[in-house]
């Protein structure tokens, strides 16, 4: 790793104005993605800006009919939330699977998020409820948010301070689990609102999509059978040494149906 | 530049100076010599890095000492009794066989506190789950399940 300058923030606009001061800096969250990176030397930032002492960066709170996370809130907080199990479980469970117990102490929505990882977990929860990302100068809805692999909406200097999710009627999160990482190789949300369902896949293509052909016929009739024969193309999907394209697009056809078995059943 | 750093390690205040780079496992091993801090992948992998971090388990090997200021850290050394009694946790890892080369150890006792505490009365599955994060090479984990499984009991039975 080479040598940085390290800065604590005490608050969002403290951080902002550090940012903009330095050469080259990055914010510092969990670590859990930004430390291996800089380990490897993909990476050599020339200051590292630590959210952690930022105190309204923390916490969970329901507003209305959405759960709001905070962005240095760690993946552990999330899982063990009783709120965020009351509000939308499936969100929970998604929390509580992330890596490990030693990862999810650390690592953080926001962190995970402005990261964008194609197999990372959140981007299906973001899309999946129709979530609102909050950042110092805006809000970006889900579906403006993830552009590519690893690219966001995000401009230079841009700091997200809160994810906000919409309470889905139902909703069931379904990670087809890399062994070894835990990330998703395939992982699915399936949501449904008053205003229609999402069907949002993160891990198999570049970045996380919603199938519309899928949310189409769920919007007739919310059965797994209604979507039993509904294929995604392997065209526009990952293939690598994990497994080919042709296979991930199996998977989100199976774990599209099992999830909605899961809510109907 | 070095910065300075201060936090508590098993109950000693302790200071240093330290690069911004330097992780919390370098620092505990290299600055502290408390070498039962094991560092087996580097990569946030492994788990023979975990330690507490004001009571929870975290890795390590992909911390920044500089982003333990003012904390209270717990490493495996912490955890016997004075008079060199095991914790009870240790205690059950030699009851139940729960190593054989050691290198894994200190994490896996680190982590199975921390099962203990978040998870009072975890099954052989939870536990199993809870140790996705913690590697071992010898034991095929077995006697590493019911260590944990049995030092938990221990642990609750004395806090209830
Ligand atoms: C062994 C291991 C297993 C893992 N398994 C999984 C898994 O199964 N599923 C999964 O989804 N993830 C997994 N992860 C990744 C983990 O969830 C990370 O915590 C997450 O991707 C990054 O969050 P962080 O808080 O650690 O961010 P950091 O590593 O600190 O930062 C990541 C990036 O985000 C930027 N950033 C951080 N906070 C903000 C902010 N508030 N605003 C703008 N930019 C910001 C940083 O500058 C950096 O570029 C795993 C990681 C490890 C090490
Ligand atoms: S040395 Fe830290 S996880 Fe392996
Ligand atoms: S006892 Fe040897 S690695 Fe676990």
């Amino acid at each position: 790793m080479h040598n940085f300058n390290y800065h604590r923030a005490s608050d969002v606009a403290g951080a902002a104005a550090l940012l903009k001061d330095v050469d080259d800096g990055k914010l510092l969250a969990g670590g859990m993605t930004l430390l291996p990176t800089l380990k490897n030397r993909l990476a050599a930032p020339s200051d590292l800006i630590d959210l952690a002492g930022v105190s309204d960066l923390k916490g969970i709170s329901i507003e209305g009919d959405e759960v709001v996370i905070r962005a240095m809130t760690p993946h552990a907080v999330v899982a063990a939330s009783h709120e965020v199990a009351t509000a939308i479980p499936a969100l929970a469970a998604l929390a509580g699977g992330i890596g490990d117990p030693a990862v999810r102490h650390r690592g953080t929505i926001g962190g995970s998020v402005a990261n964008a990882d194609p197999a990372a977990d959140y981007p299906a929860a973001i899309v999946g409820l129709n979530a609102t990302v909050v950042t110092n100068q805006r809000s970006i809805a889900a579906d403006d948010f993830f552009l590519g692999l690893f690219e966001t909406a995000l401009r230079p200097g841009e700091i997200i301070t809160s994810v906000r999710f919409k309470n889905p009627s139902r909703a069931h999160y379904l990670k087809f689990r890399h062994p070894a990482s835990g990330y998703a190789v395939v992982g699915i949300m399936v949501a449904q609102y008053a205003s229609g369902v999402r069907v949002a896949v993160t891990g198999a293509g570049p970045s996380v999509f919603r199938v519309s052909a899928m949310e189409a016929a769920l919007d007739k009739s919310f059965t797994p059978k209604s979507i039993a024969d509904i294929a995604v193309s392997a065209d526009q999907l990952m293939g690598d040494i994990h497994c080919s394209a042709e296979y991930r697009a199996h998977i989100v056809k199976v774990y599209a149906r099992r999830a909605v078995e899961a809510l109907t059943a | 530049m070095l910065y300075d750093v201060q936090m508590t390690v098993n109950g000693q205040a302790v200071s240093g100076k330290v690069e911004a780079r330097t992780l919390l496992a370098q620092f505990i091993r290299e600055h502290l010599r408390l070498t039962g801090t094991h560092v087996g992948c580097d990569t946030t992998q492994c788990g023979c890095c975990v330690v507490h971090v004001d009571g929870v388990a975290m890795k390590s090997c992909t911390m920044l000492a500089v982003q333990a200021e003012g904390k209270a850290i717990t490493t495996i050394e912490g955890l016997a009794a004075e008079d060199g009694t095991l914790h009870p946790m240790q205690q059950a890892f030699r009851d139940h066989h729960g190593l054989q080369c050691g290198f894994c150890t200190p994490g896996m006792v680190m982590m199975g506190v921390d099962i203990a505490r978040r998870l009072p009365g975890a099954d052989e599955k939870t536990v199993r789950h809870q140790l996705e994060g913690n590697i071992c090479r010898c034991t095929g984990y077995q006697g590493i399940v019911e260590a944990i499984i049995d030092g938990s009991a221990k642990i609750n039975a004395v806090r209830s």
